[in-house]
């Protein structure tokens, strides 16, 4: 590492799977490189011999690559810049391209001189839960270490630039069989499925299928090398139009029913992406049957120094050998409790290293041990190594004689200089999606791992998955799973044989070595590490164990083994062996922790898709919105609406346009656009009975062409929503409700007839979007709709108060309701849809003439405020009856029931101390009260104050020409005259008088204008 | 109320066993970490206790504790059924406030805030209480409105809470979005500085190695599987290891409350839901304090290792199967993106779910029933962790003395009949 | 993320449907008088069962009717789907609906018009 690394200088002169025509130049840490297309940026850097490539999360120690694939814990980097910079990504799976820009992570300043290795040297003071018992003495530091805590952590960083510039899709998928994991197991059911005509998805994290055999040299399978076998197999796929193959795609969460979610990286393999396709893609997908075939993982040795740059996985060895034509070292030392290390001690052997074999067996045999024997590389049976050396990377290895139970060092330790260290511990199936879809596992305890066993969903696991390594079983079980599958979901299949396999027989039975020995005493010693990534230690868990942290999940979370971004994928069963060597006990006995959505760290961005932005939620708007627009007005949002606030003119001030606009509707008329209310058509035999049992009031004799104001409660008594029904017919009501409760209104209208009253003929249809509505009101209103054309006589007597007309104006047909939320005499009129905007622009015309201002949600809410008429969810919270809003009058005694009505004759409804609705003036007419602002009775008492209860709204009335507000107080009706004080957030103290709610024109004689 | 000092007990371990310290890790460490203690003992269940706890999460963990070290009940026994906080006190988002609407709710979870401050000495065990600071935030006129309300109560109340517009906001939160044109714009927000976040798992073990110290039996893998009774009087509980005899049982199983209640006959108005979590790979700190919105159900904080941790609101069906729907997680990160565009190419790491048990005014019950000795401590919906000291602390008061302190009194299971509700939930009650 | 048999519209995902919880809630008729804490047990109190549960669901974005669904709150297994006023079929699902202490609750049987007690039956959610 220390002289600079000539071009490729570990790429073999042959092989692999790379396109040497391509050569690719990419950059790390800021010095240039060159690779091939079909490199991963890991077997990129190996073939340059870069082994140093990050730094451990809690003791900054130099790491290498463990890996060729999603287990790594080590290898995590930087990719990109700018905008595009994303941090903690694996380099055994990033793709190279030209011009790929990579930075390593968590040092600081540099990779060879990290001062955070400081850590590594006072790590004997940093043992597991080591926060928990100290930073306590003074209290009042904490917070200081804590901030010194907090930012020593994190891995990578963010990108600099928050604004992510790229895309992300989502999409639904339904298929007969989702195979998740393209390793020959996988394509084998793929195909066997298939064949039958069912619709099959194949998924792979990998840019190839193909899985392990990629990276597996002599194997032959149907008479063909596996990798030719593969091609051919996927071509056959790819031909059928039923199949839907998916490299680049990890299937990363198993959910009830067989929901499974998988993200495709579309284009981050891309040195250029295409403006059309997304970055990444989200996959959701319901499958009839699931086949996992995910393979395994094969795990590490527990020795001291492991963690050393240049100690890697024995399959990663042999995986960038034969599949990448990098040979990773030219003195390597081979450690292992089973056979398939051999695999790669050929390999090696064959790339030209110089190989040694310590196998911790004392006698193990077989065709691979005699062919490594021929090929003349030394092996030393019953030894282990005990301890690597080396700064920045592995240069000499310490190797004993160990007894049978490799727990013990039994000889002389041999010393061998080198620059690779594979190591194998057996593997582990990957069994994360089985066990996340609650499958359960059961421990083999010759192949020393967890297997599947019962599954819950309409599954079947298959291969190294199912922890059938032997490649000849993996292909029978395919066969068959697919074979099943494609009957299961009704296709006609045939079972085919499975084809036929050359490769050289060895065992798969581990020797059980979980913790190898290192000469010193227990805690003593270099470290040896269980999880890399998080810097957890053989000995960490054996404090923990100690210290009775001994549940599985008590361990992983006080030693935060397995919680690093490769969530335990390399560590999860030493460490669980560890704990059950530590306790005594056996594996199963101990358990394992269960397996979590997601498989493999999955992005947020494809998981949010496109519903970011405008396309989040969408916005409603009313048919006379574009008027509103050009008028300048100032929008609200309530609800999904988007409602006109007010129409502030050049040079106004908020309190300056609403003042004018409440104005202009007392003193000439003002036009305001009502069209967001909600409003239901409610038709049937039993309508008028139906709202008998809705409403708190009485509507069985409510005259045809009649509204009538009702209040519609929950059952627990609550007021829930409110509004003016019309009777259009004896057995048709217009409903209308507030904005923002009219779904909830439809639904709950729904829920009573369709689940408690199904014998009440009634049926509801929301016409909320087909009517555009404008309110006019003012004195000036009748004028206005006379010289717009109106064609119906708008005297009182012909048409009064509280009715209904339908009418033209100007040639529109229109739906009139004199009502008023005003008080004034006003007019709403209902307009189809589509005629919402002439309807609008017809009324200003003619208006202008008499000063007719429109007038927003502001305004409105002055207005009724004056009036004293309440707003749902403004004087109610849920937390409000009838009684305590002084609305006794609209509940009908005589009907034998309405909903809410019993829940109202709780005694507890009667408390004089319940909060009910007040008028309340401010001793300074010119101050406005803060909306939400408490009152007291003796503002100088100390905290916590007795409160009586809060403002719920509270303005400046232009017409009384001073500030008034309304608010729910305890016992507040019996308060009328008292005075009240409101202590304010800025330690002013508001003095106002408990008066009646009604502000203005409290007889009402303006009505008829 | 809120303003009364909680006895705390006595602080630290007066049993007696090794206290926690820099020295004691320094002197440990020359030893090479071979000599620590275990942080609780594993007792087999003595055949009889003055009060049995039924719950090993922190709320039960803490129950027992503030029974021993307030109460002088030593006597006692918790049966976990599992490991100890395993259940909803390993499976949150750990935010801490007190910042509540109604004044019942003010003085129980300001009770919570004061035995916080200080729970790490109490118990000499760093539960790592982050008071980094919780910021709501409203994203329309009627939020402003709702929060103005809350705030004004808040501070009579007692309890710190400060208004921020979307200047001040971006000024303490630099990566929020505060473009007005996106479809729920922060108009402003409400900050409580003394809110945070504190390590869940070594709330529990802080609790048990204290509570353990001061001679309570805490009994792990102990399954109960029936309640005894002599006429409407508890007598014991039938557990997977026995017959455990005890004139008071405090139940305090959040996730199981109805289960438990069933085996007494008693009837719960609670729903148990999931409750979904996830956090992101661990990145350099970028976000200093803890934010909330409720108009799109998402709150989010970074933990000390770097990790975002998010929060979304309640799954809307009943289960006990700690597993949610997708739809939720997926709703809530679109959120959370339209708030914070640095999380969209970052990437999610462990999702889980969790039981809450939820109650229709979205408050707790704490509560004696009509059997006499037998207590339940349930119905924390969303704030059970941040409760966990003042729960404990009321509850423990309840079983020593057979009658509700002037703070668990509102909480009682009568209320449900008399609708004299505490209604956190109908006044627009802010997630937890 | 159920996949639920909506009897109108066929499989749909979890998504499209709202849940309304606790299903056979008899409604008690104001004009019968029962207590305010037998009344709580209509409004408040609720069936939570850790197994099989009956409950309502609407296809929210759909159909927008209202069923009955006998599902498993543990394995979230969906045994039965049934109208709206129908009683379950499958023997686990007919033990649960029987075995409610609601059947025998004052609540209950304040849901009934003495007079035409079939015609309010009909209506039982």
């Amino acid at each position: 590492m220390s002289k600079r690394p000539s071009s490729q200088l570990r790429r073999l002169p042959k092989g692999g799977r790379i396109d040497r025509s391509q050569i690719v130049s990419f950059t790390f840490d800021g010095r240039t490189y060159q690779g091939h297309a079909g490199d991963t940026l890991a077997a990129a850097l190996l073939a340059n011999d870069v082994h140093l490539v990050g730094r451990s999360f809690k003791y900054h120690r130099p790491r290498g690559i463990l890996t060729a694939g999603v287990d790594e814990p080590n290898a995590l980097v930087r990719l990109g810049r700018g905008a595009h910079a994303e941090p903690n990504l694996r380099a055994t799976q990033i793709e190279l391209f030209d011009g790929l820009y990579a930075e390593s992570q968590n040092r600081i300043p540099s990779l060879k001189f990290d001062i955070g290795a400081v850590n590594s040297v006072l790590s004997r003071f940093f043992p597991a839960g080591f926060y928990y018992k100290t930073f306590m003495w003074p209290a009042s530091l904490w917070m200081t270490y804590e901030h010194v805590i907090r930012h020593a952590a994190g891995l990578g960083k963010a990108a600099d630039d928050h604004n992510d510039p790229d895309r992300y899709e989502r999409t639904h998928a339904h298929c007969d069989v989702l195979v998740a994991g393209g390793g020959v197991a996988g394509i084998m059911a793929a195909v066997s499925a298939a064949e039958s005509g069912a619709r099959v998805i194949l998924a792979d994290e990998q840019n190839e299928f193909g899985g392990w055999m990629l990276g597996e040299a002599g194997v032959e399978i149907d008479g063909k090398p596996a990798a030719d076998w593969v091609s051919t197999m996927v071509d056959k796929l790819a031909q059928m139009p039923h199949v839907t193959l998916l490299p680049r795609t990890t299937v990363f969460g198993y959910m009830d029913h067989n929901f499974l979610t998988l993200t495709e990286r579309v284009t981050d393999h891309m040195p250029s992406r295409p403006a059309h396709l997304p970055r990444q893609r989200l996959w959701k997908v319901r499958a009839k049957q699931v086949i996992l075939a995910q393979g395994a993982h094969e795990r590490p040795l527990v020795f001291a120094g492991n963690d050393l740059p240049g100690v890697m996985l024995s399959g990663a060895v042999r995986t960038y050998i034969n599949r990448y034509a990098v040979v990773p070292g030219q003195r390597a030392v081979i450690v292992t409790n089973n056979d398939d290390a051999y695999r790669t001690a050929l390999a090696l052997h064959d790339a030209g290293a110089h190989v040694i074999i310590a196998d911790l067996r004392a006698t193990a045999k077989g065709p691979l041990i005699t062919a490594a024997t021929a090929a003349g590389i030394e092996i030393l049976p019953g030894h282990a190594v005990i301890n690597a050396v080396g700064n920045l990377r592995v240069g000499r290895v310490e190797i004993a004689p160990v007894t049978a139970d490799a727990t013990a060092i039994s000889g002389d330790i041999i010393y061998r200089d080198c620059d690779l260290v594979a190591m194998s511990g057996g593997f582990s199936p990957a069994v994360h999606l089985h066990s996340q879809a609650r499958g359960k596992l059961q421990w083999d305890d010759k192949k020393l791992c967890f297997t599947p066993s019962t599954t819950h969903e309409p599954s079947v696991n298959i291969g190294a998955g199912n922890g059938s390594f032997e490649l000849a079983t993996a292909l029978r079980e395919a066969v068959r799973a697919g074979h099943q599958a494609a009957s299961l979901t009704g296709h006609r299949s045939s079972m085919a044989a499975a084809p036929a396999v050359v490769m050289t027989k060895q065992s798969w039975q581990p020797l059980a070595a979980w913790k190898l020995p290192n000469g010193h005493a227990a805690g003593k010693g270099p470290k040896a590490f269980v999880d890399f990534q998080n810097d957890v230690t053989a000995t960490d868990i054996g404090m923990a164990a100690r210290e009775g942290y001994q549940s599985v999940e008590h361990l992983k979370r006080y030693t935060t083994t397995g919680m690093g971004t490769d969530q335990g994928k390399t560590s999860n069963i030493n460490a669980l062996a560890i704990l059950a060597e530590a306790l005594g006990h056996d594996i199963p006995a101990v358990g394992t922790t269960t397996f979590r959505m997601p498989y493999s760290p999955a992005n947020i961005g494809a998981i949010a898709g496109r519903d970011i932005g405008a396309l989040f939620d969408p916005f409603r708007r009313t048919r006379m919105d574009a008027w509103h627009q050009a008028a300048g007005a100032t929008f609200e949002h309530v609800g999904q609406w988007m409602r006109a606030w007010y129409y502030p003119q050049p040079g106004e001030t908020m309190q300056q346009a609403v003042n004018r606009e409440v104005k202009a509707a007392r003193t000439t008329a003002g036009l305001l656009d009502a069209s967001t209310l909600g409003k239901i058509d409610i038709r049937g035999r039993d309508a008028a009975e139906f709202l008998n049992r809705i409403y708190t009031n009485s509507w069985q004799k409510l005259g045809i062409g009649r509204c009538r104001y009702g209040l519609m409660l929950k059952d627990d008594g609550m007021v829930m929503d409110d509004g003016v029904t019309t009777r259009l017919g004896d057995n048709h009501f217009h409903m209308t409700t507030t904005t923002g409760g009219a779904a909830a209104v439809l639904d709950w209208l729904e829920e009573w007839l369709q689940t408690e009253w199904p014998e009440l003929d009634v049926t509801l249809t929301s016409v909320t979007e087909q009517w555009a509505v404008a309110t006019l009101s003012g004195p000036k209103a009748a004028q206005i709709l006379q010289d717009a054309g109106i064609d119906i006589d708008l005297s009182p007597a012909s048409f009064p108060f509280m009715s209904m007309q339908d009418a033209h104006i100007g040639g529109l047909p229109v739906r009139i309701f004199r009502i008023s939320f005003t008080g004034e005499l006003s007019y709403e009129i209902n307009v189809a849809a589509r005629h919402g905007l002439a309807l609008w622009r017809l009324l200003m015309k003619h208006g202008a003439a008499h000063g007719l201002t429109p007038y927003g949600t502001e305004a409105m809410h002055v207005l009724r405020a004056e009036k004293g008429f309440i707003i749902v969810g403004q004087e109610t919270d849920g937390s409000v009856t009838p009684l305590d809003l002084g609305m006794g009058w609209i509940i009908a005694k005589s009907k034998p029931d309405f909903i809410g009505k019993r829940a109202l004759a709780r005694n507890s409804m009667g408390y004089e101390d319940r909060k009910q609705l007040v008028g309340l003036l401010c001793k300074d007419p010119e101050t406005v009260i803060p909306e939400g602002a408490h009152a007291v009775l003796d503002p100088s008492q100390p905290l916590p104050m007795d409160m009586l209860g809060q403002v719920t709204s509270s303005y400046f009335s232009p017409n009384l020409g001073r500030s008034i507000a309304m608010g729910l107080l305890k016992g507040g009706q019996a308060r009328k005259g008292q005075t009240v004080y409101f202590p304010l957030l800025d330690g002013r103290v508001l003095e106002a008088t408990v008066t009646d709610t009604v502000f203005f024109d409290p007889e009402g004689e303006r009505i008829n204008g | 109320m809120a303003q009364n000092q909680p006895d705390r007990g006595q602080r630290g371990l007066p049993g007696g066993s090794p206290r926690y310290s820099g020295f004691a890790i320094a002197k440990q460490a020359m030893r090479y970490h071979q000599d620590w203690q275990r942080a609780w003992r594993a007792p087999d269940p003595k055949p009889a206790y003055d009060a049995v706890i039924i719950g090993g999460g922190g709320h039960g963990l803490a129950t027992a504790y503030y029974l021993a070290a307030v109460h002088g009940m030593t006597n006692i026994a918790v049966v976990e059924k599992g490991w100890i906080g395993g259940g909803n006190t390993g499976r949150n988002t750990t935010i801490i406030r007190s910042n509540y609407l109604w004044d019942e709710s003010a003085a129980i979870y300001e009770h919570s805030m004061k035995l916080w401050e200080g729970l790490s000495q109490d118990l000499n065990f760093n539960v790592m209480f982050s008071q980094r600071g919780v910021l709501t935030i409203a994203h329309s006129e009627h939020e402003l409105r709702e929060m103005s309300r809350r705030v004004h109560a808040i501070r009579l109340n007692g309890i710190d809470s400060d208004i921020l517009g979307p200047a001040e906001i971006k000024k303490f939160v630099p990566i929020i979005n505060i473009d007005q044109t996106i479809r729920y714009p922060v108009m402003g927000g409400f900050l409580q500085k003394r809110g945070g976040t504190a390590r869940h798992d070594a709330v529990a073990w802080g609790y048990a190695r204290a509570a353990d110290d001061l001679g309570v039996d805490i009994i792990q893998n102990c399954e109960v599987t029936g309640l005894r009774r002599r006429g409407r009087k508890i007598v014991g509980i039938e557990t997977s290891r026995g017959f455990i005899k005890t004139g008071k049982v405090g139940c305090v199983v959040a996730g199981h409350s109805s289960v438990i209640a069933a085996m007494a006959g008693i009837r719960l108005p609670i729903a148990s839901r999931p409750l979904q979590a996830l956090v992101s790979e661990p990145i350099k700190p970028v976000l200093d304090t803890v934010i909330m919105s409720n108009a799109v159900h998402m709150y989010i904080s970074q933990s000390d290792k770097g990790e975002m941790v998010l929060g979304a609101g309640v799954d809307k069906y009943n289960s006990y199967a700690q597993r949610g729907s997708f739809t939720v997680p997926e709703h809530m990160l679109s959120a959370a993106v339209e708030l914070f565009p640095v999380l969209s190419r970052l990437r999610m790491l462990r999702h889980w779910g969790g039981i809450v048990d939820t109650c229709p005014d979205a408050s707790p019950i704490i509560s004696k029933t009509d059997i006499e000795g037998l207590y339940f401590d349930c119905g924390w919906g969303t704030g059970g962790f941040k409760a966990t000291p003042g729960s404990g602390h009321v509850f423990a008061d309840l079983i020593a003395n057979d009658r509700p302190n002037a703070i668990a009194a509102p909480y009682t299971l009568d209320r449900f009949g008399t609708g004299l509700l505490i209604d956190e939930h109908g006044a627009a009650g802010v997630a937890h | 993320m159920l996949l639920i048999d909506c009897p109108f519209c066929g499989p749909r995902d979890e998504s499209e449907f709202s849940c309304g919880g606790e299903a056979h809630i008899m409604r008690p008729l104001a004009e019968n008088s029962i207590t305010d804490a037998e009344f709580a047990d209509y409004l408040f109190m609720r069936d939570n069962p850790k197994g099989l549960f009956l409950e309502r669901w609407r296809h929210s974005t759909g159909c927008r009717r209202w069923f009955n669904v006998a599902r498993d709150t543990v394995s979230h297994e969906i045994i039965e789907i049934y109208a709206m006023g129908k009683s379950p079929r499958t023997a686990a699902a007919k033990a649960a609906f029987t075995s409610s202490w609601r059947r025998d609750s004052a609540a209950e049987k304040a849901a009934i018009k003495p007079v035409t007690p079939a015609k309010t039956r009909r209506g039982q959610s």
